[in-house]
């Protein structure tokens, strides 16, 4: 399926430049069809500039873009007809009810009425939003409008839709949640094209991750392809005093030593397999560990390592 | 559906959508009726002693006088709640939202300028039932009245059309209301309130060549059945097309470029 399926969205030396800033500078990207996407970057490296773009908000200043195989420059009516856009900042009507803003989609979109009514209905189900239908958004919570912001956008039932930080201030229940609706999105054959900040998102989501830094993809690929591009993991070990840390050093082959704290690194990058061998060649030696710790690359690693900045202490653990 | 017919339901949505803000916030509407009644109060009762002798009448005759320039007082309020509601909508991401999606060019600004339209004439005549209520009686022609009507809705149509482009230039909501001020000067700065005639030289020449003399004049001649200047009738007409023309175009052209939250 994978090679056969056309791309969704398709992006050739997209360039833009806010006066003598060069904010997007010669970008490539392709997105198939039904997949989720995740543009990945630190604020500022032009994300929200290429949502704006893809969903004809703003005009790029070169480049061939393509979303639903339609131009997004002289044929934007017809890429707006196919595409949803849930951006950084709440595009619902404050002053309407949460059903009136559905209604106010669905007229937008032309809907039959009686066809009107059933999606709404089935959105506000959808969306656990029935029992707040009809009270003022002053009302909603921040989830809650985020929420009804993504049910929007998919009155129109599109076919692609641009989700720009969407998880961006929720809490951590409501994430959950919104990453559910996502995953249900894609599963229905949506492409999802997102931004996000928080790697752990991309990492959950994506299937395909492009870090984007300083107006350039530095990397693209599959979560797994990424954190290749990182140093891989290492096993840190802590003994009780220092012979045994020296004797550790000799048996284990490492000079990731460090006397004042009696901990030794050793580098283990498939995981379990070199935890075993540590450990079975310790017991065999006699050397008691007091603490041990699996230290494994993370999507951090790759963004921090990548995006060029300079930041330790940055590794994950993942058992102790 | 044609895209005519389509235009046509994109703007009727939109112009639910505004009317329904007027109807959850009545508190513009409120605004835009209440001060030229204050207005009108203050200018009769306190004022208007000593402008109707000047006048060569008295406070009856004042009332007369200045009822088309209080009139044009409530488009004022009308042009700062369309820049406000203009602005505060630019502000929220829905506008952007509605730019995404294949609606019709210009709906969401139809829908202001109809929804304002309905809002500022049905002001109006409020404050011309509270101009009836204290003594104003148009002695012109049933006739005349509906004359009046049109010209009046044409006139709140095109300063509405401006109002909505300065609603969109205004940087935030709160500056949104500083450009319509304009409006509220210049039915002084014109006919509104004493004649041109009694005024300095220079002010006479600028009420002279300022649209609100001409939108006056041919209102009170159509209310009152007095004659009015050849020029006047179509001065107004000009002034309207000039007026709605140009803020359609500067409205249209800032909604195509603004609504991206950089």
């Amino acid at each position: 399926m994978a090679s056969t399926t056309p791309a969704a969205i398709t992006v050739a030396g997209l360039r833009k430049a806010y006066g003598s800033k060069q904010v997007l500078d010669g970008v490539d990207l392709t997105v198939p069809a039904g997949t989720i996407f995740a543009l990945l970057g630190p604020n500022g490296a032009g994300k929200t500039t290429i949502v704006h773009i893809l969903s004809t908000l703003i005009r790029a200043d070169g480049g061939e873009i393509a979303v639903g195989g339609f131009d997004v420059g002289h044929e934007a009516e017809q890429v707006r007809g196919r595409i949803g856009l849930t951006g950084q900042f709440s595009a619902v009507d404050a002053l309407l009810t949460g059903e009136e803003n559905l209604a106010l989609m669905g007229r937008l979109r032309h809907l039959p009425a009686a066809e009107l009514k059933r999606r709404t209905a089935e959105l506000l189900e959808r969306f656990d939003l029935v029992e707040a239908a009809r009270k003022p958004l002053a009302t909603y919570s921040g989830g809650m409008r985020r929420r009804l912001d993504l049910a929007m956008t998919l009155m129109g039932d599109p076919e692609i839709i641009f989700l720009d930080e969407p998880t961006t201030g929720l809490d951590p229940r409501s994430r959950r949640t919104m990453w559910e609706i996502i995953q249900g999105l894609a599963a229905r054959g949506v492409t999802i094209f997102l931004t996000t900040q928080y790697l752990d998102e991309a990492d959950h989501l994506a299937d395909r991750i492009a870090v984007l830094d300083q107006g350039r993809i530095v990397a693209e690929g599959t979560p797994a392809e990424l954190k290749r591009l990182v140093p891989g993991g290492h096993i840190r070990l802590t003994f009780g005093d220092l012979s045994a840390l020296e004797r550790a050093a000799v048996v284990l082959d490492s000079d990731a030593r460090d006397d004042d704290a009696l901990t030794l690194e050793v580098a283990g990058d498939d995981g379990v397999r070199s935890l075993k061998d540590v450990l079975d060649r310790l017991e065999r030696a006699s050397i008691e560990v007091s603490d041990l710790s699996v230290q494994t690359p993370n999507l951090d690693d790759v963004f921090l390592a990548l995006t060029g900045q300079k930041d330790s202490a940055s590794q994950k653990e993942t058992v102790r | 559906m044609s895209s005519l017919s389509f235009a046509a339901a994109d703007a009727t949505t939109m112009l639910r959508r505004n009317l329904k803000h007027v109807q959850r916030y009545p508190s513009i509407p409120l605004f835009v009726a209440g001060t030229p009644i204050v207005f009108l109060l203050l200018f009769v009762y306190v004022l208007g002693g000593t402008l109707g002798s000047g006048l060569g009448g008295d406070r009856d005759d004042y009332l007369a006088y200045i009822v088309p320039g209080v009139l044009m007082l409530t488009l004022t309020g009308g042009a700062t709640g369309t820049a406000i509601s203009v602005a505060t909508d630019m502000t929220e991401g829905i506008v952007a939202r509605f730019r995404t999606m294949a609606i019709s060019r210009g709906a969401v600004l139809t829908g202001h300028v109809l929804g304002s339209l309905i809002q500022t004439m049905a002001a109006m005549l409020l404050v011309a039932a509270v101009a009836v209520l204290i003594g104003f009686r148009p002695t012109g022609s049933p006739a005349g009245w509906l004359g009046a009507l049109g010209v009046l809705t044409l006139i709140a149509f095109s300063v509405t059309w401006l109002s909505v482009a300065m609603g969109m230039n205004a940087k935030s909501i709160e500056t949104a209301s500083n450009q319509p001020m304009i409006f509220l000067l210049l039915p002084f700065l014109g006919s509104g309130f004493v004649p041109t005639g009694s005024m300095p030289d220079v002010l006479r020449w600028f009420a002279d060549i300022q649209p609100f003399t001409p939108f006056i004049e041919a209102v009170r001649g159509l209310l009152m059945g007095t004659p009015v200047e050849a020029g006047t009738m179509p001065a107004t007409f000009i002034w309207c097309a000039v007026l709605s023309v140009g803020g359609y175009a500067w409205a249209l052209w800032l909604y195509n470029r603004k609504s991206v939250r950089a």
